[in-house]
């Protein structure tokens, strides 16, 4: 990483590109940065206990043939959430350091960091919390809760989702990578141009985010026309889209999202790639490079992204308020046309985010006012959820508790978010503290803790066992306060004038609410903690905490209607559905599970295509980042050729005999019957 | 109503121990404008967002598990006339919400001229607004006044009570110009000019500083604006014109090179191209200006024709006055002279204001 002294970070954008290495040369590697250097000292510690670990109990084969090259798409959605969960903890200790720094500047030192590197941290911290934990959890929870919901047997294309997952991994893998080698880009989570163009950043920095970002969204976009396909084809027969539950709703309307503006995103990164990589002018400041279409483009996916990320948590929460209060979701309905006019107006309120770069009253009015319309549909949802719980029996069980965090911290976000929305308000309160804490409010307040429900309330489904409540307890109480405790401050900062991603303060008038949001900090980094014990005793204690039924919670739902884990095939007969929450009019109608008569199903088989693929595309976008040409065209060669290969593969599928399904489903049968003894 | 306003800031402060919400009792009318209307819209959610909080709560409580005295209806999942309500009520806040930003947005936009100097002062339509061209460079603050014919580099002072009309352009990446005491902010983006127009009601010395993220110097980018009186605004401007400086082409360029908080410069004479240059993105003598550009793309652009043109055309002539550049025409051009004049009056002026 560049010193202050090189404010641009010329010294290692500026370098002698060589034919063979491209930019790279010993001086990539930061060594002079202590905590860099002790970080990456931590990391291969780590690395080489976990490689170590898997040696030594001989599971690297395990891996392989049962997780990394399968293309079950419950095998994949959770290694979608454990992606999202390691890159949660390096996302927060970029946090963490971000909120020291900030508390020991505002205080009257200098901090820790230099400027070149605290705006590497907020840059990385924003890029991995939105592509590589958000996105992750809730593309796992589509992955793994949709096609159980609706009576599937796998995705749409299986294979295609093996590779969306592998090449996510392979933009997270190059984000990490540059941490310890070369640096990372400076321009914030959206690298706005002209800052973003060659001229004010020439370093590998903006390449790292560029690259990792192009090869991550192919992934996003084809899962996204993968999760589209499966809904529209493969429900169950009988399960109208009226029919759908509401997850799987939100889903849909995510992956329409997705399908539709992450092409955007592509186009938009694309343009700039060139404007850094073939001297072409798009965004640039000089020659005729237009960089307010850049930020007009990035926003037309940005805000639609939002609502990716939102919706499918409303839909997780629509699936645990009604189990949790024994009771039907109220409105259905118009919980289905929310959503859906959700995801329309999302399209058309970009501009909201850019009030003040000078658009005149009617665009700005026009704008602010789309953004408000859509409080209604959200505010509908809220009420919905909240006359569920009327006339319910609520069971405060550790999902339910995140839901209630989540319905009173999430309407106070929502709330400052339309008063963002109001343009003459937004004037003063744009890029400050408010508008930060704004987006946690409603990020933390609804996706994590939307996150965190979904993960205790579907637990039982993926492994058999619940997790045990009262670590849970403490992670959920620790992360309520550690958010009212971080985010409160920085409204109080925000109404007080101060901005973001500073890293240096005139006075120390600030200090105390930066301490106070740092001990929040603290307190998250404690729920976070709190959560990976939780895990760790529960399986500890797994058997005391066995699920055999495959209903720990009573569910309405199809997935619940299936053992735990569901075998391979998910359902050894596809389901009928006659109505909303099928499994609880199966059971209260005394639908019994058939013992005989199988026959055999067809299944896809796993593939290592995706992972080596992904495997090759990492080293091109790493050649491609350090201009080491000839081997990024040898990676593009032989990414075409290996994909080409594939099509030729046609040993693709197989049938599960009904002899082994029988078998399964025996042991099942007998399962219950000890468990009902 | 302003009372109603001070009276919820200062509720606020005595929570907030003392502090100083800039944002919500500033010193100008337009940023006071603002922070009344963040107070306006926060009391019209409110009146939904407070029963909300406290139906979850009450529901919370009285229908958790353990209470067998309140009523279990498992099947009731649907009320017309309770959806019609849960539908309407936030539509009727956004009603009034959407009328009132409607209305705020249209007479608070910063582009339009002010209509008063504060809620018990109009504008007198004789005086002229003060102009403040302003510009951010890596990274400190250009200020020229053009009227009075000095600059200042992280300094800004206007006189109490007379409306002003920042004029902004960068030199460099995207700002955000931001006076929270005194009137919102907007963008200073390279090649547009951006304008604000504000009014400071009481004197004093308030912060300013970028709150668009642009880099190394970004932390550092401040400056204070002084509201003074008229005479204190004279005298100003006097200290300013008797420092010697001058802001010329060249100098001009030497300040274009980034630096780090930037100590605060007085320019008592500038350079009449200065401003045009800062906008044309043309404050390196050997570049070529964005209105020349723009001229010579109308006559031929980037092809063999254009780059022919645009060799002789660097820094020879302007817009205004094309006689240099047409007598540099090749022969056979020079047959189309009068087409290119009518092309060259009909060009768009580079300078005039970027909106949308």
């Amino acid at each position: 990483m560049a010193t202050s002294s090189d404010p641009h970070g010329l010294t290692s954008g500026g370098v002698d590109i060589h034919p063979f290495w491209g930019k790279l040369s010993w001086d990539v590697f930061p060594f002079y940065d202590p905590i860099i250097l002790s970080t990456f000292i931590g990391v291969v510690i780590l690395g080489l206990a976990v490689v170590g670990a898997i040696t030594y109990y001989r599971l690297w084969g395990y891996l392989w043939t049962e997780w990394f090259t399968s293309i079950d798409h419950k095998k994949i959605g959770i290694m979608y959430m454990v992606l999202g969960l390691i890159m949660l903890l390096r996302g927060f200790a970029d946090a963490l350091l971000m909120r020291g720094h900030q508390a020991m500047a505002a205080s009257g030192s200098e901090g820790y960091l230099n400027a070149h590197h605290y705006d590497q941290i907020f840059t990385a911290h924003g890029v991995i919390m939105i592509f590589f934990v958000a996105m992750p959890f809730v593309t796992g929870f589509m992955n793994y809760v949709m096609p159980l919901q609706i009576g599937a047997r796998d995705v749409a294309f299986p294979f295609l989702n093996n590779l969306s997952f592998w090449l996510t991994v392979s933009g997270a893998i190059l984000i990490m990578i540059s941490l310890f080698v070369g640096e990372f880009s400076t321009a914030g989570w959206l690298a706005y141009a002209p800052y973003s163009g060659l001229e004010y950043s020439p370093s590998v920095g903006m390449d790292y985010y560029l690259w990792a970002l192009n090869i991550a969204g192919v992934g996003t976009t084809l899962s996204g026309i993968n999760l589209v396909v499966t809904i529209v084809k493969m429900r169950a027969p009988g399960m109208t889209y009226m029919r759908m539950p509401i997850f799987t709703w939100t889903a849909l309307c995510t992956n329409i999202l997705i399908v539709a503006t992450f092409p955007v995103l592509a186009a938009t990164l694309a343009l700039l790639t060139a404007d850094r990589y073939l001297g072409t002018h798009f965004f640039t400041n000089e020659l005729g490079g237009n960089p307010m279409m850049y930020v007009n483009l990035i926003w037309i996916w940005g805000h639609p992204e939002v609502y990716i990320l939102i919706l499918p948590i409303f839909g997780i929460f629509s699936e645990i308020v009604p189990t949790f209060t024994g009771k039907r979701l109220f409105g259905y309905t118009s919980m289905v046309y929310a959503t859906c006019v959700i995801m329309i107006l999302s399209y058309i309120v970009w501009l909201h985010h850019f009030f003040t770069m000078g658009a005149g009253a009617n665009v700005n009015s026009f704008f602010g006012i789309t953004t408000m319309i859509i409080s209604i549909p959200t505010g509908a949802k809220i009420f919905n959820w909240l006359f569920t719980m009327y006339k319910g029996r609520i069971r405060f069980e550790t999902p339910m508790l995140w839901v209630m965090g989540f319905m009173l911290t999430f309407v106070i976000g929502g709330m400052t978010g339309v008063l963002l929305a109001v343009p003459p308000a937004d004037y003063v309160l744009h890029n400050s503290l408010f508008l930060i804490a704004h987006f946690h409010n409603v990020i933390i307040g609804g996706v994590v803790f939307g996150v965190f429900a979904g993960i205790i309330y579907w637990w039982p489904k993926a492994f058999g066992f619940k997790l045990e409540p009262f670590w849970g307890k403490i992670s959920f109480w620790c992360w309520l306060i550690g958010f009212y405790l971080a985010f409160m401050p920085l409204y109080v900062l925000g109404l007080m004038g101060v901005t973001r991603r500073i890293s240096q303060f005139e006075d120390t008038f600030y200090s105390v609410y930066f301490i106070i949001a740092l001990i929040g900090a603290l307190f998250v980094a404690a729920g976070i903690g709190a959560f990976l014990v939780q895990i760790v005793q529960s399986i500890r204690k797994r058997e005391e905490l066995r699920d055999v039924t495959g209903d720990p919670w009573n569910g309405r739902t199809l997935e619940w209607s299936t053992s735990s884990p569901p075998p391979y095939y998910n359902f050894a007969f596809t389901p009928r559905v006659y109505e909303i929450d099928a499994f609880a009019q199966m059971k209260r109608e005394g639908f019994t599970r058939p013992t005989t008569g199988f026959v055999p199903i067809h299944m896809p088989h796993s593939t290592a295509t995706g992972v080596v693929l992904a495997a090759i595309l990492t080293v091109m976008g790493f050649a491609l980042i350090w201009h080491v040409f000839w081997l990024a065209a040898a990676g593009f060669a032989a990414a075409l050729l290996y994909g080409i290969g594939h099509t030729f593969n046609y040993d693709r599928d197989y049938d599960i005999p009904a002899e082994e399904i029988r078998a399964i489903e025996d042991k099942r049968s007998a399962q219950l019957a000890q468990a009902a003894e | 109503m302003k009372r109603a306003v001070h009276i919820v800031a200062l509720f606020s402060c005595i929570f907030l121990a003392g502090c100083d919400l800039v944002v919500l009792s500033p010193a100008g009318d337009v940023a006071q404008q603002q922070g009344e209307l963040i107070i306006y819209a926060t009391v019209l959610m409110l009146i939904v967002i407070l029963p909300v909080m406290a139906l979850t709560v009450f529901f919370a409580i009285k229908y958790r598990e353990s209470n067998k005295n309140a009523s279990y209806e498992p099947e009731w999942h649907h009320s017309f006339s309770l959806e019609i309500v849960i539908w309407s009520v936030p539509l009727a806040i956004i009603i009034c919400l959407a009328g009132l930003t409607w209305v705020a947005t249209h007479r608070l936009d910063p582009y339009k001229p002010l209509s008063r100097i504060s809620e018990d002062q109009p504008i007198d339509p004789e005086v002229k607004p003060l102009i403040i061209q302003v510009a951010s460079m890596d990274w400190k603050w250009l200020f020229i006044y053009p009227e009075q014919g000095i600059a200042t580099v992280n300094e800004v002072a206007a006189i109490v009570d007379r409306p002003i009309e920042f004029q902004i352009t960068s030199a460099t990446v995207m700002n955000s110009f931001y006076i929270p005491a005194l009137a919102g902010q907007i963008y200073s983006m390279a090649g547009m000019q951006t304008e604000m127009n504000a009014v400071i009601n009481e004197p004093g010395v308030y912060d300013g500083f970028s709150a668009n993220y642009s880099g190394a110097g970004f932390s550092q980018m401040r400056f204070k604006f002084h509201g003074l009186d008229q005479a204190g605004f004279d005298d100003w401007v006097a200290k300013v014109g008797a420092s010697g400086q001058n802001l010329d082409t060249d100098t001009l360029e030497r300040l274009n090179q980034p630096s780090i908080a930037h100590p605060v410069t007085y320019y008592g004479t500038v350079s009449d191209t200065a401003w045009d240059r800062l906008v044309n993105l043309c404050v390196d003598g050997d570049s070529l200006c964005r209105n020349d550009m723009m001229m010579v793309d109308a006559l031929g652009g980037g092809g063999l024709e254009g780059l022919w043109n645009r060799e002789m055309f660097r820094g020879i002539c302007s817009a205004e006055d094309p006689g240099a550049f047409i007598a540099m025409l090749r022969p056979e051009m020079r047959l189309r002279a009068g087409e290119i004049v009518t092309a060259m009056s009909l060009l768009p002026d580079a300078t005039q204001t970027t909106r949308q």
